[in-house]
């Protein structure tokens, strides 16, 4: 159980005009402005759910996902995830999440990915047989067999993302926040990264809060839809109430045409984003 | 315990996979340290034996510090952890159920010791065969060795808590380049690892030894060496015990500082 109350969150970026005589004045006095990246989020999302977080580049999604995992500190708000603040006590809270970060990695570079996997098993005290139990099952569903032997640096991004993904639920987590996680896939890869994580909620009944561009993901894989834009909450409910909102705007504005009807959702959603004006 | 020691053995791991650095550094060491014997001979003939060491210390001091240079080098810090900081993947640490800085802490530990054994056995056999004037000598008893163990734990102690400290303060600032050179540039010559300690005019010494800096390499390899025995050695060890603390203590305080203001930048 999630429950994100009112969450705010805004950054410090440096700003100075282009030109040498700007920069050597930005090296005495720096002027800063305050990005909101988070304007007030809230939302409440149930077990076994599995959540899709979109919205424009720069619309505020990493930084929810970062602040669900405890890495980031909000400015206010509160947000309580099973019964604890993600970052009161990081330590513990992490115990039940597993994150991807579809633009990082977690596993060595230059060692067999089996002993990075073997890394996460202490760092998570995770018991010998309940270890084995997992990585056998995680290895028959990702196909691992060939890759675990193999040092990080020689697989490719496909490859990778699936270690990636096992590495994020060796310690059997309740939940799991999965930031962009099929960005660069081909396409046989993001199918059988969708198929897991459907198979997986199936399974274990694992929250899955999802961010990604790629609205193939959102419909194959979630049952609910979080729209963002600017920090702030647009949208929320079925893929379907999404297309509804979409068609009724569309015919509000007067823009509705058969062609548009039948357009993929890339198109429906960029006519929302820029309906919404939030690009 | 056996979570840390896990990041030990993995970055210990790791250390073996580099052959050819290992093969290379041996040359490496080898020419450097015989040209630094032939340093010292110079200065020793041009000043008539009066120089603040004996000379057989003086070798068995450069062939220790070169057997051994991985261990308190600190220009050569774990480039991972930089890149880490600068990367943002620091994220993935910190979705982990330890302290960022303990396991940093145990990795970088089995870096240094897994690249030391790799190398020191070599440098030391090698040492060991140079003709008479340039040949290392065995510690002047066995008790000198032993202090010489517990020395050398502590002053990598040091070095690590060091080291530390300079990641912990690279999470505040843009580029870790900055701190690298300046901090390890000063602990390259305070140390002594450039002119070993005693070279030094006295009330510089004095200066260098209140510094955490003296309490690195230069005991040991002082102790083995039989330049530093009996009660003299126990100030020193007093003071390696003081400063290890201290310095861990401010990383540690830094590092909590830090973790309440991370931003982790990008998506």
């Amino acid at each position: 159980m999630i429950e994100f109350q009112d969450i705010r969150k805004s950054y410090r970026v440096s700003k100075r005009e282009s030109g040498l005589g700007n920069a050597v004045k930005s090296f005495f006095k720096r002027d800063y402005t305050l990005i909101e990246a988070i304007k007030g989020i809230s939302f409440s999302i149930d077990d076994g759910e599995m959540v899709g977080y979109i919205g424009p580049n720069g619309a505020g999604k990493s930084t929810t996902i970062k602040i669900l995992s405890g890495i980031l500190m909000p400015d206010g708000g509160t947000c309580v995830v099973n019964g604890q603040v993600p970052w009161k006590d990081r330590k513990e809270y992490v115990r039940q999440i597993g994150v991807v970060f579809g633009q990082r990695s977690q596993l060595w570079w230059d060692i067999p990915v089996i002993d990075s996997f073997e890394l996460l098993k202490s760092i998570y005290a995770i018991p010998s047989a309940a270890y084995r139990g997992k990585l056998d099952e995680l290895t028959g569903l990702l196909h691992l067999e060939e890759l675990l032997k193999t040092p990080t640096r020689q697989l490719s991004l496909g490859q990778r993302m699936r270690c990636e993904l096992a590495a994020s639920l060796l310690h059997d987590p309740k939940l799991l926040f999965l930031d962009e996680p099929t960005i660069g896939l081909d396409a046989v890869s993001k199918i059988a990264v969708r198929d897991f994580i459907r198979k997986l909620n199936e399974e274990h009944k694992t929250t899955v809060i999802l961010t990604t561009h790629d609205m193939q993901d959102i419909e194959a894989i979630t049952n609910r839809v979080i729209l963002i834009g600017r920090g702030q909450k647009l949208m929320d409910g079925t893929l379907n109430d999404l297309r509804a909102e979409a068609a009724s705007m569309e015919a509000e504005t007067g823009t509705a045409d058969s062609e548009n009807e039948e357009s993929d959702l890339d198109h429906m959603i960029a006519h929302l984003y820029a309906k919404l004006n939030i690009m | 315990m056996k979570k840390y020691y896990s990041f030990f053995k993995l970055r210990f791991a790791t250390g073996l996979q580099y052959r050819m650095a290992s093969v290379t550094a041996l040359t490496t060491q080898l020419i450097w340290g015989l040209m630094e014997c032939l340093l010292y001979k110079a200065v020793a003939e041009a000043t008539d034996g009066r120089i603040p060491m004996d000379y057989s210390s003086i070798v068995t001091y450069i062939w220790l510090k070169e057997s051994l240079y991985v261990l308190f080098n600190t220009w050569a810090m774990d480039n991972d952890l930089f890149a880490m900081i600068t990367s943002g993947d620091i994220a993935y640490e910190l979705c982990r159920p330890l302290s960022v800085y303990s396991m940093w802490f145990s990795r970088m530990t089995g870096a240094r010791i897994s690249e030391a054994f790799l190398r020191c056995i070599p440098v030391t056999v090698c040492a060991f065969l140079m003709p008479k004037p340039y040949r290392m000598t065995l510690p002047v008893n066995g008790a000198a060795f032993l202090f010489f163990l517990l020395t050398l734990f502590l002053a990598l102690g040091i070095t690590i808590t060091f080291c530390m400290l300079v990641y912990m303060l690279c999470l505040f600032t843009v580029s870790p380049q900055g701190w690298r050179m300046v901090l390890t540039g000063a602990v390259e010559f305070l140390s002594g690892n450039v002119i070993p300690l005693p070279f030094f005019p006295k009330k510089y010494l004095f200066l260098v030894e209140l510094s955490p800096f003296a309490y690195m390499q230069n005991v040991p390899f002082r102790i083995y060496s039989g330049d530093l025995a009996g009660a003299a050695m126990y100030p020193y060890i007093i003071k390696q015990v003081i400063w290890l603390a201290a310095l861990m203590s401010a990383g540690i305080v830094i590092w909590k500082l830090a973790e309440k203001r991370i931003v982790v930048q990008g998506g």
